[in-house]
């Protein structure tokens, strides 16, 4: 982190999903960003292809921004900018 | 809530229960037009028909991959926790006080733990003045009568905090109403089974596409996870499970040769991928000479009962008509043998093994 005023965009909390089937990967995300403060990202990996649904879905309704969503082959990934 | 009486004209705020089905939608839906501040819970008991099972079976992926409960909180525009009760729950599914319906469903202790928690918990950041349910007196057999709507007002402790816009006006007015925090006649009296009045509302709403799950919101009300979960219990001798227990009975056919094993044989390439991820904590089977099913064995099982186990998981491989079927045999240790086995046959396949009908 520099002295700028640039709002830090990487994740500074990681949070590993992989293995869990839905809802836990939601769950997990709700509980974590719980614990954050506004403005802060977390990165969320998870590997049940119910997430690509569920996590944007719950982002929206908690008015979270989701800042990026990515498909790689083991897993997926999501930047959430918590409100 | 004192909070709230100071500064009377604050919007109150109701904690609506929400299933993922259309009856805790409507009830949220009724009282959120009214000007609550309508926030959802939902609970994750491990025994959900929500979740899981699309994402293991393939065919299933297609059909439902959204989580119903965060589509109704979409659809109304409310928040929605979603909370994990997996071990907290267990309590309500081993030792429910009103016993159960059906099957091995506790509803009564199950609605009245929902509501409690709700009412209770820290999973709203703010308090809130009343819980929300979509119950309607009739509706279900057990849990939702004209006798249990107390028992659950009362032993929850929300006492007349508990609103059920959908049937409110059979029964006698509530905090919320005597006070005026919601207006009663705009309240519904449906009750019975008849499910006519919910469609017909759920249209004036524009709702439509909501999901309609039969027979209830949970696998305990259904037969077949129901015995097997009862064959868990007989088996082991201990009315006990784990989270990885009642995943496992989703999953697969469940056959049990002998008591002292069973065999959970994956049915396609979605529960053979989910039963792999087993692999460390049970002996398994794949096939080896042809395309078949991953085979997790749950028990004791002894050599001898390795080959019958070899041979039910040829029976459902795609060489179940060719004489000798090459099977692999892993132990959790890492150690594996090859057995070459005739399929069993389906005359050889005892009817009664099948676990859960
Ligand atoms: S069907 Fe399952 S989740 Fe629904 S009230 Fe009964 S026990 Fe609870």
């Amino acid at each position: 982190m520099s002295g700028a005023r640039n709002p830090p965009r990487a994740p500074g909390t990681r949070l590993d999903a992989r293995g869990l089937l839905c809802p836990l990967p939601v769950i997990r995300t709700q509980d974590k960003i719980r614990t954050l403060k506004s403005g802060e990202v977390l990165e969320v990996v998870a590997t049940d292809p119910g997430v690509l649904h569920d996590i944007p879905a719950w982002c929206r309704v908690h008015g979270h921004r989701l800042l990026m969503s990515e498909q790689r082959n083991d897993g997926f990934r999501f930047h959430i900018e918590v409100a | 809530m004192e909070m709230h009486d100071k500064k009377a004209n604050l919007p109150r705020r109701a904690a609506a229960l929400i299933s993922g089905g259309l009856d805790s939608m409507l009830a949220a839906k009724v009282v959120l037009d009214q000007g609550v501040d309508v926030e959802g819970v939902n609970f994750f008991t491990g025994f959900c028909v929500e979740g899981h099972t699309h994402a293991i079976r393939k065919k299933d992926r297609s059909r439902q991959k959204r989580n119903n409960a965060l589509w109704v909180a979409e659809q109304l525009g409310i928040k929605l926790h979603i909370v994990d009760v997996i071990d907290e729950y267990k309590d309500i599914v081993l030792n429910p006080k009103h016993g159960y319906g059906a099957n091995l469903n506790p509803c009564l202790d199950c609605k009245i733990f929902m509501v409690n928690k709700a009412l209770t918990q820290d999973v709203l950041d703010r308090g809130f003045d009343f819980v929300i349910t979509g119950e309607v007196i009739g509706q279900r057999p057990k849990s939702q009568r004209a006798d249990t709507m107390p028992v659950i007002a009362r032993e929850s402790g929300a006492g007349d905090r508990l609103l059920r816009p959908l049937c409110a006006l059979n029964l006698p007015p509530t905090l919320p109403e005597r006070e005026g925090w919601v207006d009663r006649d705009k309240l519904f009296g449906f009750h019975g089974r008849d499910r006519k009045p919910q469609m017909a509302l759920a249209e004036s709403f524009g709702f439509s596409d909501y999901a309609q799950p039969a027979g209830g919101c949970c696998f305990l009300t259904d037969e077949r996870y129901a015995g097997k979960l009862a064959d868990l219990w007989q088996s082991r001798g201990v009315r006990d499970y784990d989270f990885d227990d009642i995943m496992l009975l989703k999953v697969g056919r469940h056959i049990r040769p002998a008591p002292h094993y069973k065999l959970i044989v994956g049915r396609e390439e979605g529960e053979n991928n989910f039963l792999s991820g087993y692999r460390w904590r049970f002996v398994y089977l794949d096939t080896v000479s042809h395309t078949g099913p991953l085979t997790l064995v749950d028990g004791e099982p002894t050599d001898a009962d390795l080959v019958l186990a070899a041979r039910i998981a040829a029976r459902y491989s795609q060489g179940r008509s060719a004489s000798e079927v090459s099977v692999n045999v892993h132990h959790p240790s890492g150690a594996r043998r090859e057995l070459r086995v005739a399929p069993l046959l389906p005359t050889e396949l005892e009817p009664a093994w099948h676990v859960g009908g």
